[in-house]
């Protein structure tokens, strides 16, 4: 299998991190080069094997529904890029 | 008191608690020996002056029932620490300053330490070499050319070069182990939910684990005591008895098992790396020990699982960075624009390598391919090892399949570059503890390491077995201090 100009183009996309040719050439062969190794695991048959979500063999703790952090607005703006005290501001998004 | 910073964390805590040694004297020397060190490039903060007073207030009314008292102490900057600003290495977190403490961190504090500064590590935590951080490449106090292993270098890089007495990291895929085994210093990876990961920049999520390095066992063994604890703030932490593995250390290992894997004899391992494995199921049988020879039969199955399962929990973890809560922004001509810049502007690009693989395992008719595969591989790993434990008590392998490597050797060859994780990745696949202790020196004098895997939760068992095998071994390691003019 082989990851072309195309499918970093539709990753780049999906990851929205913007990639220019030079980059996405770079992207490519290292990619390339990782799934090489990648599908090694195609040599297991795992048809009849359970997927692995969590080593953790423990069901998740229930909590009640409580609110414990109050008044946090302020930590919360503290470290955005740009905000007006009440909201965080973002390039306009409706015309 | 001639000399501070060569002592262990348990000679400065002694001392501390029998007053021949004031918080502030300790923590002076840490300091001004990490400011004669700025070479090694270890920090990516310091905290001097509030560590100062931190500890001359520690000094006018010591609590010396705690079990850090007035020890000064640097973490990697991958913990969240309240009011000092946390970047994981990276760019796109360059001016971010957490309104909240880590678990881990917080915990620490608790018995006493003292914040002395943040350290570099692999951008995200994403390399192991620690060439990937946006603040530059750190050294290795073995020797300038050499490359201190990441992602938790800073951390290992400090521990080494004796300015900090003890440290914490943080290990994914080997990130504690690999750089305390190319350092020459002790690096325990705790079984998953043993420490809290709250508070602690995320990266893959179902592997990674907080964990203490120091300059021996027995300061491993105290520091994990602290930090490992249950946390209702973690979904996965789990609520187990924790032993007090400091107090409760023994070399007592007469009549353990311990199994050797023929399956981490891999091709191309240097002469050295099989001559230690030798030399370390000597010592084990001078202890007691009884070696069995056993098989994990999907070991080399465990780096292309771990390099499908890493980068789709980060890609789905580094969504969050997207110029508007916190962090970096780039300037965009709109919404979507802004989202792209920022990444491709605040990312470098071993995470953005790792955002794009993840994002394609995780794809539209690539899932089922590529991460299900992967989840099932993980089982079959993970199965190994529990039948292997029905034999054994621990496993001893080598920590890494060679000792540190020069800066830029690897650095252009991602694959090259992953591999250096083969032994410890399936660890963390399995959720299971592993200790790396300096077992001897390669032909160019550099330090290599062994490492002890032992079932989850019986981090005692592995300390126990390493702090037996550390009196046979013996270790001194080889610093010369290069880097100080």
């Amino acid at each position: 299998m082989t990851i072309d100009l195309k499918t970093i183009k539709h990753i780049s996309k999906l990851s929205r991190i913007s990639v220019d040719e030079e980059k996405a050439h770079k992207l490519a062969k290292d990619l390339n080069s990782i799934f090489d190794f990648i599908e090694k695991l195609n040599e297991l048959k795992t048809n009849n094997v359970e997927p692995l979500t969590s080593v953790a063999e423990t069901t998740l703790k229930l909590r009640t529904d409580k609110v414990k952090s109050k008044d946090i607005r302020e930590q919360i703006i503290k470290n955005s890029p740009q905000d007006n005290e009440d909201y965080f501001v973002v390039p306009k998004v409706i015309e | 008191m001639s000399n501070i910073t060569n002592q262990s964390l348990s000679e400065l805590v002694k001392n501390i608690k029998d007053k021949k040694l004031s918080s502030e004297e300790v923590t002076n020397a840490f300091i001004n020996r990490s400011e004669k060190s700025k070479e090694l490039n270890a920090y990516i903060t310091e905290d001097y002056s509030s560590a100062l007073e931190k500890a001359k207030k520690f000094d006018q009314k010591p609590n010396l029932d705690l079990k850090l008292p007035g020890i000064p102490m640097a973490v990697k900057d991958l913990f969240c620490t309240k009011d000092v600003l946390t970047t994981a290495g990276s760019k796109i977190l360059d001016n971010f300053v957490p309104t909240y403490e880590s678990t881990v961190t917080q915990n620490i504090w608790d018995e006493g330490a003292i914040l002395i500064g943040k350290l570099n590590c692999d951008e995200f935590a994403m390399g192991s070499s620690n060439e990937t951080s946006f603040f530059g490449n750190v050294h290795n106090p073995i020797d300038k050319n050499l490359v201190p292993g990441g992602s938790s270098g800073g951390s290992a890089s400090a521990l080494a070069g004796q300015l900090t007495p003890i440290t914490i990291g943080t290990d994914t895929g080997g990130s504690i182990r690999q750089p305390a085994s190319f350092t020459g210093t002790v690096g325990l990876k705790p079984t998953y939910g043993s420490c809290s990961r709250y508070g602690i920049v995320a990266f893959a999520s179902s592997l990674d684990q907080a964990g203490p390095m120091a300059q021996n066992v027995k300061d491993c063994a105290l520091l994990q005591e602290v930090i490992s604890t249950y946390d209702p703030k973690d979904s996965t932490s789990i609520d187990f008895k924790r032993n007090n593995y400091s107090s409760e250390l023994t070399n007592k290992i007469k009549g353990k098992k311990i199994g050797i894997p023929k399956e981490y004899r891999v091709d191309g391992m240097p002469d050295e790396i099989e001559q230690l494995w030798q030399k370390g199921i000597e010592y084990m049988k001078d202890c007691g020990a009884e070696i069995i020879d056993i098989s994990l039969p999907h070991t080399s199955y465990a780096l292309p699982t771990y390099y499908i399962v890493a980068p789709a929990e980060a890609s789905s973890n580094l969504a969050r960075y997207d110029g508007v809560k916190y962090g970096f922004r780039a300037k965009g001509e709109n919404l979507i624009d802004m989202y792209e810049k920022t990444r491709s502007e605040g990312f470098g690009a071993e995470v953005q390598r790792r955002i794009m693989i993840g994002t394609y395992v995780l794809s539209s008719g690539y899932y089922d391919a590529y991460y299900l595969k992967a989840q099932k591989v993980r089982k079959l790993i993970k199965n190994d090892f529990d039948e292997a434990y029905k034999k054994v008590d621990a496993i001893l392998t080598p920590s890494t399949p060679s000792s540190a490597f020069k800066s830029g050797e690897k650095k252009d060859d991602p694959v090259s570059m992953y591999l250096n994780d083969i032994f410890t990745v399936p660890v963390n696949l399995a959720g299971l503890p592993g200790i790396s202790i300096p077992a001897g020196h390669d032909a160019k004098g550099y330090p290599l390491g062994l490492q002890i895997i032992g079932k989850a939760f019986d981090e005692q068992n592995i300390l126990n077995i390493a702090y037996a095998m550390e009196e046979k071994i013996n270790f001194k390691n080889k610093i010369n201090d290069w880097w100080i003019k």
